[in-house]
């Protein structure tokens, strides 16, 4: 590599340099470097292939502190596979991936991400079906897990005040004490993203969050994830065009592994590029 | 919300009615026992003692089975292994507490160690001529076996049918050994003829009245440890690894570790069980580790129950009951009766004795609210029209 490369190398990334990196430090939730509040998520370069075909082909994108953003994009853009990246569950062949400005998250175990402050509620709710939700969201709940500390533990009147918080911000307040197996599927979802809350995310990924929800369920949703906008980073992958005109201030469209367009809603919407591949069939 | 600290679960509703009906029993049967002479119609005899004292036994074992498999969804076809280590402790206790009072009067050896001209004990028998030390032993070697085994299985991930198989299997390589005589524990006769307990006599009626006692004691100490535990944040943690394993093990909790400890706990009290049952039916052979015993014990649980501790009780003694009548009538059918009993509650009762009272309760108790206000009830309807 020649000299100019190196320099390009390091003046490419903004404000990450390859010394800063701190490899496989786990930073504790609530203690990370975002930088001054600028982005939070850098994918760079990033490209995945599955026996030749690319999943994900040079895809470059970044994730604002606090904002929400909504991804879309065709059967196949590359949408479930980028969430895969980012949690560590697929590892990209090339490219970089950063949380905050010190996390290389191509490095970190599936574990480590999600205890460092990401987490992914998957499209199809799985709760624990015997215990209530409050139960559920106490299972959750970001403090030690080993079985001694889980005997000898009392939940202290913080922790069950920051539960209920949780269950009044999902909306499951009232419904606290039944158990998780007879919520309506909508509430499930809710629990859920109740759930993640509890392991206190910094960027919240959600995919296909209202799929077979009732117009009412999805409305609630959108409130939902709004509210948590802004405290939170969140991702949102839906195919529900509707749903994120009412929500989503920047929108993303894949195709074929890549970013199509990036902008608001309507600048999307008319952008020819778009209309072709997706809005226009 | 339940109270979920040790104390807390010693004055929690169910397990008071637990305790309250255990000692009730006991103190009724050991005060019919002592108080009336032999040939008075309300005496009960030593024979009833015992026989009462060997269920609480069995009950015990179940209860350590429900807190497995109803809590933690881990079948177990070898926790008879459990029990059958917990009762050759106690039983070489009970060897050396013979001294020279055995047939061939050795006072250091027993006598099937005479019998195949063995020179002196073997390693593995020093110090059980103390109590401390066997009862030691019968926590820490059921303990051991079930955390070395349970770390082998649970850390491959082997899980349902085939960790069952595997438990099987356990329990059926122990008795093939224990069969063996150069093994060192009596062969296939087994631990027998024993003298006294603590230098109490085993064959007098107030021992027995005392093994009874101590029985329903250690029963409702586990009956309390288990409600303890499965109130517990780790109980709702287990319960979360039987329902859904891998969505626990995403939030953060390492399964395998509370599988293991699930299983140790449960395999200390299996082994308690089974020094408690030695002294009462006076012998331990290797035919305790027979895998049918363990697929006995997993009906008993079935039948009165699963998740619920008292049902596993209830199930134990009930099923026990049945086999002492049963083969009293007809012996040759007892396990074709099991059999069937087996069957019949999977199919008819999936939550056992206890849930098949409770759902009728809950029927009950809503017709019974319904016929209060009148309007609603179908008969009402049907004058109006």
């Amino acid at each position: 590599m020649s000299a100019l490369d190196n320099l390009r190398e390091t003046f490419r990334r903004d404000q990450v340099f390859d010394f800063m990196r701190q490899g496989t430090r786990v930073v504790a939730p609530g203690q990370l470097d975002s930088g001054a509040g600028k982005n939070i998520l850098y994918l760079e370069d990033i490209t995945v292939s599955f026996d030749g075909f690319k999943a994900l082909n040079d895809l470059t994108m970044y994730i604002k502190t606090g904002e929400l953003r909504c991804i879309i994009g065709p059967n196949g853009a590359g949408k479930s596979t980028m969430m895969d990246v980012i949690t560590g569950k697929t590892r990209p062949d090339s490219g970089t991936c950063f949380f905050g400005q010190t996390l290389d998250l191509t490095r970190l175990s599936e574990t480590e991400i999600a205890t460092a402050g990401i987490g992914r509620k998957f499209q199809k709710p799985t709760v624990f079906p015997e215990h209530t939700a409050f139960e559920n969201l106490e299972l959750a709940m970001n403090d030690a897990k080993g079985t001694w500390h889980s005997l000898f533990t009392r939940m202290s009147g913080e922790q069950k005040s920051w539960i209920e918080e949780t269950l009044a911000q999902v909306g499951l307040l009232d419904d606290r004490h039944k158990v998780a197996g007879l919520l309506s599927h909508g509430q499930k979802q809710w629990l859920e993203i109740g759930m993640v809350l509890m392991q206190k995310p910094q960027l919240l990924l959600v995919d296909e969050p209202i799929a077979g929800m009732t117009r009412q369920e999805v409305e609630r949703t959108g409130e939902l994830l709004q509210s948590l906008a802004g405290k939170h980073s969140v991702v949102v992958v839906e195919h529900d065009m509707e749903f994120i005109r009412s929500i989503a201030s920047t929108v993303t469209v894949l195709h074929q592994g890549s970013v199509l367009a990036e902008g608001t809603m309507d600048q999307v919407q008319n952008d020819p590029k778009v209309i072709e591949v997706y809005l226009g069939e | 919300m339940r109270d979920t600290t040790f104390k807390g679960a010693l004055s929690d509703r169910t397990a008071r009615t637990f305790m309250g009906v255990l000692f009730g029993a006991t103190l009724l049967v050991t005060l019919l026992n002592q108080i009336f002479p032999p040939d008075s119609a309300l005496h009960v005899s030593a024979y009833t003692v015992t026989l009462l004292g060997k269920y609480l036994c069995y009950a015990l074992l179940a209860l350590a089975l429900d807190l497995v498999w109803g809590y933690c969804g881990i079948l177990s076809l070898g926790h008879g292994a459990f029990f059958a280590l917990g009762g050759y402790a106690m039983g070489m206790y009970l060897m050396r507490q013979i001294g020279d009072r055995g047939v061939y009067g050795n006072p250091e050896l027993p006598d099937f160690m005479v019998f195949l001209n063995w020179q002196e004990l073997p390693w593995y028998w020093h110090g059980f001529d103390q109590f401390w030390f066997a009862a030691l032993m019968i926590l820490l070697v059921p303990g051991l076996l079930a955390f070395v085994f349970g770390w082998l299985a649970f850390r491959s991930r082997v899980t349902g049918v085939y960790l069952s198989i595997i438990t099987q299997a356990l329990t059926y390589a122990l008795m093939l050994a224990f069969f063996r005589n150069e093994l060192g524990f009596g062969g296939n006769n087994g631990l027998t003829d024993f003298k006294d307990l603590l230098g109490f006599s085993l064959q007098s009626d107030a021992t027995r009245v005392g093994l009874l006692i101590a029985t329903a004691v250690a029963l409702a100490s586990a009956f309390v440890l288990c409600r303890w535990i499965t109130g517990s944040k780790l109980g709702r943690v287990v319960l979360a690894v039987r329902d859904a394993e891998s969505r626990a093990r995403f939030v953060g909790y390492r399964t395998e570790h509370y599988k293991l400890w699930v299983f140790t706990v449960s395999a200390i009290l299996a082994g308690l069980a089974g020094a408690l049952y030695v002294p009462q039916v006076g012998i331990i052979n290797p035919g305790e580790f027979s895998p049918l015993n363990s697929i006995e014990l997993v009906v008993w649980v079935a039948v009165g129950g699963r998740a619920t501790l008292y049902g596993a009780v209830i199930g134990a003694i009930l099923v026990n009951y049945g086999k002492t009548v049963f083969t009293g009538v007809m012996p040759e059918a007892w396990l074709f009766a099991l059999g069937g009993l087996f069957v019949a509650v999977t199919v008819f009762l999936p939550q056992g004795i206890v849930g098949l009272v409770s759902q009728h309760w809950e029927r009950l108790r809503k017709r019974f609210v319904k016929t209060g206000d009148t309007d609603d009830t179908p008969a009402a309807q049907g004058e109006h029209s």
